[in-house]
């Protein structure tokens, strides 16, 4: 009986004392011990379970180095393979832009039929400066046919075969252009440089001309159309001695760049060579 | 049959010399590989044909180019026998017959080429020419010959094994 009473006692003091414990708790004033024993749990808790993992990486590393060796092959294939799209996107995007501008100016040029072509190469002699395009007799492309892009003008077609012509540019040392100064009213004869400029000759003495003026096409001698801008005038060379003055000319196309041409196909040129004289 | 390589080899030479050579100049002077290929290839002691290439890479330049037919024709010619001549006179100094022949047949060449330019009324002046066009070109070439004689050199073990000579 006493026993039981003891014992009664006991449950009744250990209810009291977890009672207590969890009222103190709920009320916060347990608050520092609570926390360390948080402290200590999450401390044991993070021992065992880093060592767990070392130990596991111990025995599963291997397996994973393998599999992240594949990983990063396959990843890295996957990158050549993203970045080799990446330069062939931004090549379409720059074509796409330099073919957008050639209609944007075949557009705002309607009276002429236009074939874009694309510049496959140039000439093998530095003497000379042609280039070759992609498209030839079977694409509707003639000799002597004007070549543009949409800044102004290139050359003209010098040789066709089938499915390729080649272009002399303006700039070669035997081409000629029959040109007028916009500001001027003059007209002109523009020949290529073996430095790759272009020269402005047979201008009068009398003329005024300023750097920056725009030189166009003038249609004399049926090569070429008229209106076609070719440059602007760089820099003036006049000498008292002289008849004419001359030119240097900055043409408005960078002949280094071209890419996409566009040749005039309608436009038939005029040979008056049988009309000039010869001394 | 062996003279069938020069066919690819050439076609390929024009075009890496009209879509990239040609564009890597220097002022206005750039490298001549078709002319590096006949130097390099005639000055090995085992070829048998370098007259053949010299003709096929003449009528083959002279077709793509717009100057008069008849330069690159002949340029390579005379570049080929100067090959062969040097072969002959100098006994185991390759290098130096291939800087002698690079540099005296890409004067030729240019010299040829101005020739004809002058005739057909071309307004070309002998200063800039070679201010502008042959030094730099001969600069381009004389560093590509190493290169391009090595290439040749291995073509034409492969071609002309060892074992066939003599």
């Amino acid at each position: 009986m006493k026993n039981l009473h003891s014992r009664n006692f006991q449950i009744t003091l250990l209810f009291l004392v977890i009672i207590g414990i969890l009222a103190l708790a709920l009320s916060g004033s347990l608050s520092f011990v609570s926390g360390n024993f948080n402290n200590f749990l999450v401390s044991s808790q993070s021992w065992i379970y880093t060592r767990f993992v070392v130990i596991q990486e111990f025995f599963t590393v291997p397996r994973d180095v393998l599999a992240l060796r594949q990983r990063n092959a396959e990843l890295e294939s996957e990158l050549s393979r993203l970045q080799a799209q990446v330069v062939q996107l931004q090549n379409s995007v720059s074509q796409a832009d330099a073919l957008a501008a050639l209609v944007n100016f075949s557009r705002s040029n309607p009276e002429n039929s236009y074939t874009a072509a694309t510049v496959i190469g140039r000439d093998p002699s530095p003497f000379l400066r042609y280039i070759i395009i992609d498209k030839g007799s079977n694409n509707g492309l003639r000799r002597g046919m004007p070549v543009v892009t949409e800044q102004g003008l290139v050359g003209r077609v010098d040789a066709v075969i089938s499915s390729a012509s080649r272009v002399q540019l303006v700039s070669d040392t035997s081409s000629s252009v029959n040109v007028r100064l916009e500001k001027a009213k003059q007209e002109a004869i523009l020949t290529g440089n073996i430095s790759g400029d272009l020269v402005l000759d047979l201008l009068p003495q009398n003329v005024t001309i300023e750097p920056g003026d725009l030189v166009l096409t003038s249609g004399l001698s049926g090569g070429f159309p008229a209106n076609l801008i070719v440059g602007q005038i760089l820099s003036i060379r006049k000498r008292d001695s002289d008849l004419f003055q001359q030119a240097i000319v900055q043409p408005v196309v960078d002949f280094s760049k071209l890419k996409i041409v566009l040749i005039i196909t309608d436009f038939q040129p005029v040979d008056i060579s049988p009309l000039v004289p010869t001394p | 049959m062996k003279n069938i390589i020069a066919f690819p080899v050439l076609a390929l030479a024009l075009m890496i010399q009209t879509s990239l050579v040609s564009r890597i100049t220097l002022l206005s002077g750039a490298a001549d590989l078709i002319l590096l290929i006949l130097v390099a290839w005639s000055l090995q002691e085992q070829v048998q044909s370098s007259i053949h290439w010299a003709v096929l890479a003449g009528l083959m330049t002279a077709f793509v180019s717009g100057l008069p037919p008849y330069v690159y024709p002949l340029g390579y010619l005379l570049t080929v026998m100067l090959s062969r001549y040097v072969l002959k006179q100098t006994w185991q100094n390759p290098i130096l017959a291939l800087f002698s022949v690079v540099f005296f047949s890409t004067i030729m060449i240019q010299l040829l080429t101005y020739l004809s330019l002058v005739l057909i009324g071309s307004k070309t002046t002998i200063g800039d020419t070679l201010a502008l066009i042959t030094l730099p070109s001969l600069l381009l070439n004389l560093l590509l010959a190493l290169p391009v004689h090595s290439f040749m050199g291995d073509l034409a073990l492969w071609v002309y094994p060892l074992e066939d000579l003599g």
